[in-house]
């Protein structure tokens, strides 16, 4: 079958910064009606090949070609122009403004200069039916929820005559119905002829979707593969340069436990989560499984004291009520939290200086952490997590992103916490960087250290914990030991009926 | 130290343009034992200012920033004044005067980070009002008191140094230990850069933030006190006026952002000096007084300017053209994949 | 997803709110003073707020541009005196027509207005300090035509200044009010119903996203600051016709009365939420304060200061319970 032409054409691009080749001689093809995967580690260059073809940066060599017509887009408003939209990852709209106006601003039906509201509320009416979407236009997009304010961002991007539209990890928060959602109106696009790009971390969904995939590593293009002819365990091959190794259980034999450290009864919030019962062992390695939203992330925050709980609590059999991160970290609990960016490090402080920071904290501000001993602490993690790069003092900001999440965990390693709560701690970084922490995990269980594991891959949730709690709507619906009959399947099934036998 | 280095060359260019113009300015004389000599001035009438600035500089690294600081100048002279004119002695005077300073500077800080309104904006409400609780502690009049003991803070002499000086050495110690040997300095950069990480981190911000803007309202307290003192009289109206503004720029010259994070005590003091200076500078080269706000606005842009990075690109950027290519600098650029 | 439709219904009088909390002080601050005293409650008093203050009200509406985007412009005070000061000085020193003055006094303040936006854009610095600079300058500036007050004899001011407009019922307003109510009007316009309206929102609501979302960041800031200085001006013009002189002690302090008035109005500091009309009903309610203190007699000038900030710290409690509750 011949494939029709590429509407779009990179060729040879090349993109330095100071240090750094990000990109080295990349090509790239996008054919009409084609969902294409683009794929690489952390560092591969896939946002700085993203950012060249949107006018967000300009390359240092190579050619654009556009419907086989050169060009060189200046800033992502001329490349909307042409026909090439982007939807990133992070919601990019305006929540104080109405829906409406999110799909329509800065190309508003106008009449004599005047913006006609009525027109404007019927034309984004119309954009989201398109997409299967009843929403209340003239509300203020605040009041939807994050995966609702992600498809008003596709239908913007979908108004103008787009040609191209490029997802740049849409689906890192959303759950399996709205990716079912979004998958459902990406195939509506593509039998429109629109070229897609589409950026993610999940695999299931590269070969759910995609047609085709270009695969890059260290910034260099390894090759253009059709979906259907390469296989998951290739794949993964191409993105790391190396094989696999053998995903086996890391946690071992099953083992019981005896000594009971956190027992939550009843515990509860309104509106986050209702109440639980949960226990957790010295030396266990307790699972959250549950899609997003589910409620991992407000159980972690309860037994951290991030929020308001209503319900009892007990740390090593005494009745405890955390009302502050501090009073839980007092019992010796540390929290690992999701967003590394909003809830975790201080972009301006050194290494160095976040990962003492909890130990400070605990000390209060009279009392300082002796620089020797910071340097000693510093240096033993940089070393035991292998950070780099190995320079303890600059700023955090300039580390990558699986080093920035180990700069997180040694902070709160360095507390030696009876009970840790990782929630996503391997979100958005590489495989590298990946199975060094679940083997961490691992060895710290060992140690007899409590771990509360949160992970929206199922795979690794299996592979790592003894036990495993399942979330479904904000309720936790079914504690399952971790025994060979468990497996992904079993979870799957158990959330999909709501725990019900 | 790097970014140090536009401040001290602005302030020592400025030093050097009244060398030109007065050759003496340099020299420091002993007199009828007492420090006299144009530097001596600066730092003389730069106390306050100085003072009002480190606390600022604490206060915005915490993210926030504190309009009031020139009101509660007012106050505290005001109530201090009152006091002494009173007869209620100057030690009682002066406590009573600090310590209502200190509570308005908590209250500053409970509605930054108890109730949560942004710190422009809280401030704003005692930057209004406090003009208003100033008069009406005066009751809209001057008071002049005659109280030699109060004369020493702001006008006096210790051991031929001016008293003012002094203390603003002894703010500056307690600031820079508290900061910077102790681990306050960290934790407040912590919470200016990012305030929700910081308390999952286990630290207590809504004290350090209430703190910050007690210790500000302190050091605007003693300024306060310093500038009524000079002059042996409390004005509620004028006394302070604008020198919060004065002092946020003092503390952006001085190279900490106003956006919280990172800050630099020494960076202040030498911002607060180019404003002294400057103004010292158009006394001295002779230029009419009434041109001070201009140069000050002259000043305020080209620091500020300098202190663009995109600013400093774009002139860069120009040059890199016309001249061979630079050598990689050793910026680090983050790339984001 | 029908659920999720709901959640939108239900916040959408919400962003109404804090407007109709400061109308409704309004009213019950007038409904006070008309029982408290002796003729007080009449529709001149209202109709006075806005003679005395016209153009505050100007200024203000140039301020809520800014506010709106996220921005803040502390050069407003400056740039009125320094307005009455050109004016007053070409009209009385070389004889300039006034038809050649004001354009001119209007060109001064948007050049200001452009160079500060240009600045905050281009280079990336604070709005605070930059308007700060801007402050100094036309005040610096303000000295440097003259230190005295110099009064205003150009027929056509003293005649503006001294017109009445007549309406219904014995009640009458001065040119300035209408000139204020023009400028109202057309901002409001402006802000709901063209595109630099909409680009001021989203801006004030997220810079970053407003930029991605290909709309000309740069540019909309550029405009407000520029809206703000010629709104300055021209509040400078209506001053002076409201003065009869130039002086650079005029306005010492405005822009606090100014901001206060759009905080009052229910205007968000951060950007992006309030209304126009917020505004007004701010600048009213600040003039209805002063009118009250002067019926009062006995309470002295300071107490408007401190009743401000009264208000201020009732409304932004107002506004920070409110956003709280929307947030949940």
């Amino acid at each position: 079958m011949d494939a029709p032409a590429p509407i779009l054409r990179m060729s040879g691009i090349g993109k330095e910064f100071p240090g750094v080749r990000a990109l080295d001689r990349v090509d790239l093809r996008l054919l009409p009606g084609e969902v294409h995967a683009l794929m690489g580690e952390n560092g591969a260059g896939k946002s700085t090949l993203i950012k060249v073809l949107t006018g967000v940066h300009t390359a240092d060599e190579g050619a654009v070609e556009l419907a086989g017509k050169p060009v060189a887009f200046g800033s992502p408003l001329e490349a909307r122009q042409a026909g090439i939209s982007t939807v990133y990852q992070e919601v990019n709209l305006c929540t104080n403004l109405s829906v409406a106006e999110n799909i329509l601003i800065g190309r508003e039906p106008r009449r004599f200069g005047r913006i006609d509201w009525q027109r404007m509320r019927a034309r984004a009416r119309e954009l989201l039916a398109r997409m299967d979407l009843d929403l209340d236009v003239s509300a203020p997009l605040s009041s939807y929820s994050l995966a609702i304010q992600q498809m008003v961002a596709i239908a913007r991007a979908l108004d103008v005559e787009a040609r191209v539209l490029i997802l740049d990890e849409p689906t890192s928060s959303l759950d399996a119905d709205e990716v079912g959602q979004l998958f459902q109106v990406m195939r509506r696009l593509k039998d429109e002829g629109i070229a897609i790009l589409f950026v993610t971390h999940f695999l299931d969904q590269v070969y759910e979707i995609s047609d085709r995939m270009t695969i890059l590593r260290n910034g260099r293009l390894v090759g253009e593969y059709l979906t259907r002819e390469l296989s998951q365990v290739e794949l993964v091959a191409k993105m790391i340069g190396q094989e696999l190794e053998a995903l086996d259980k890391l946690h071992g034999e099953a083992r019981s436990f005896a000594t009971p450290l956190v027992e939550a009864r009843d515990l509860g919030r309104p509106g986050a989560i209702e109440p639980f019962t949960l226990t957790i062992h010295e030396g266990q390695v307790v699972g959250l499984a549950g899609l997003l939203g589910s409620g991992r992330t407000e159980v972690a925050r309860l037994l951290f004291g991030a929020d308001h709980a209503a319900g009892q609590l007990s740390i090593g059999g005494e009745p405890v009520t955390l009302r502050t991160p501090r009073a839980a970290m007092g019992h010796k609990i540390a929290f690992c939290s999701e967003n590394r960016k909003r809830d975790g490090l201080i972009e301006d402080l050194t290494v160095r200086e976040n990962i003492v920071l909890a130990l400070q904290a605990t000390r209060g501000w009279t009392r300082p952490v002796p620089r020797e001993q910071q340097d000693e602490l510093v240096d033993k993690y940089v070393k035991a997590l292998r950070i780099s790069p190995p320079n303890p003092e600059i700023p955090v900001r300039n580390l990558s992103g699986g080093n920035q999440q180990k700069v997180l965990l040694a902070r709160w390693l360095i507390l030696e916490p009876r009970l840790l709560i990782l929630d996503e701690p391997t979100r958005g970084i590489d495989v590298g960087a990946k199975t060094e922490i679940q083997r961490l995990v691992a060895e710290l269980s060992g140690g007899g250290v409590a771990v509360l594991f949160i992970s929206a891959e199922l795979e690794e949730v299996l592979r790592l914990s003894h036990k495993v709690a399942v979330l479904r709507d904000r309720r936790m619906i079914a504690e399952l030991p971790n025994d060979d009959e468990l497996t992904k399947d079993v979870i799957m099934e158990t959330i999909a009926s709501g725990g019900r036998t | 130290m790097r970014r140090l280095l536009w401040p001290i060359l602005v302030l020592a260019a400025l030093l050097l343009v009244n060398l030109i113009f007065t050759p003496g300015f340099f020299s420091i004389q002993l007199r009828e034992g007492h420090l006299y000599g144009s530097l001596i001035d600066i730092l003389r009438f730069g106390a306050p200012l100085i003072l009002v600035s480190l606390g600022m500089t604490l206060v915005i690294a915490t993210g926030g920033i504190d309009l009031s600081v020139g009101s509660i100048v007012a106050i505290s002279g005001a109530l201090a004044c009152l006091q002494i004119s009173q007869d209620q002695g100057l030690f009682a005077a002066v406590a009573l005067a600090l310590g209502l300073c200190t509570l308005l500077g908590a209250w500053n800080g409970f509605l930054v980070a108890a109730v949560g309104i942004q710190p422009i904006i809280a401030t704003l409400i005692l930057m209004v009002a406090g003009r208003g609780l100033a008069q009406l502690i005066t009751d809209g009049q001057i008071i002049t008191v005659n109280d030699p003991a109060f004369k020493l803070i702001g006008g006096g002499y210790l051991l031929t140094v001016p008293f003012g000086i002094l203390i603003v050495i002894a703010v500056l110690a307690i600031t820079v230990f508290l900061t910077r040997r102790l681990a306050l300095g960290m934790l407040i950069e912590s919470v200016g850069g990012n305030a929700e990480a910081s308390r999952l981190a286990g630290i207590r911000a809504r004290g350090i933030i209430v703190m910050v803007y007690a210790f500000a309202a302190l050091c605007a307290g003693v300024a306060g006190l310093m500038i009524s003192s000079n002059v042996s009289s409390a004005d509620g109206n004028n006394a302070g006026l604008w020198i919060e503004l004065d002092a946020i720029l003092a503390v952006v010259i001085g190279g900490t952002s106003l956006a919280g994070g990172r800050f630099s005590l020494g960076g202040t003091v030498i911002g607060a000096l180019i404003i002294q200076t400057l103004t010292t500078t158009i006394y001295s080269i002779g230029v009419p007084p009434e041109t001070t706000l201009l140069f000050k606005a002259l000043v305020v842009t080209a620091v500020c300017l300098i202190q663009s990075q995109a600013f400093r690109d774009k002139v860069f950027h120009r040059r890199g053209r016309a001249a061979p290519p630079r050598p990689v600098t050793e910026e680090k650029v983050r790339v984001s994949t | 997803m029908t659920t999720l439709s709901l959640g939108g219904g239900r916040t959408i009088p919400a962003k109404y709110v804090p407007v109709l909390v400061t109308a409704c002080l309004f009213v019950a601050m007038f409904v006070a003073g008309g029982i408290r005293y002796e003729g007080f409650a009449t529709g001149q008093i209202v109709l006075n707020v806005f003679i005395d203050n016209a153009f505050l009200l100007i200024v203000a509406v140039g301020m809520t541009f800014v506010i709106l985007t996220g921005g803040i412009d502390l050069s407003v005070g400056s740039v009125v005196a320094l307005s009455t000061m050109i004016a007053a000085s070409l009209m009385t020193g070389p004889g300039w027509p006034p038809y050649v003055v004001v354009p001119l006094v209007l060109l001064v303040g948007s050049a200001l207005g452009l160079v500060m936006g240009y600045l905050i854009h281009a280079f990336d610095i604070q709005p605070f300090i930059v308007t700060l600079a801007g402050m100094f300058l036309a005040r610096g500036l303000c000295y440097t035509i003259g230190t005295e007050s110099i009064p205003i004899t150009d027929p056509t001011f003293t005649a503006f200044a001294q017109t009445r407009i007549d309406l219904i019922a014995d009640m009458w307003i001065s040119p300035s009010v209408i000139i204020a109510a023009v400028v109202v009007l057309v901002a409001a316009y402006v802000l709901h119903y063209t595109r630099l309206g909409r680009a001021v929102y989203a801006t004030g609501g997220s810079e970053q996203s407003a930029l991605l979302m290909g709309l000309p960041v740069g540019r909309t800031k550029v405009a407000v600051y520029t809206i703000s200085g010629f709104c300055s001006a021209l509040g400078g013009v209506v001053l002076s016709f409201y003065m009869l002189s130039g002086y650079g002690l005029h306005a010492v302090g405005m822009e606090l009365d100014a901001i206060a008035a759009v905080v009052i109005g229910g205007t968000l500091l951060t950007g992006g939420t309030g209304f126009l009309l917020g505004t007004v009903l701010g600048v009213l309610v600040l003039g209805l304060i002063q009118t009250v203190l002067s019926f009062e007699g006995t309470l002295s000038s300071w107490w408007t200061k401190i009743v401000i900030g009264m208000l201020l710290f009732a409304f932004i409690l107002l506004q920070r319970l409110f956003s709280a509750r929307t947030r949940s």
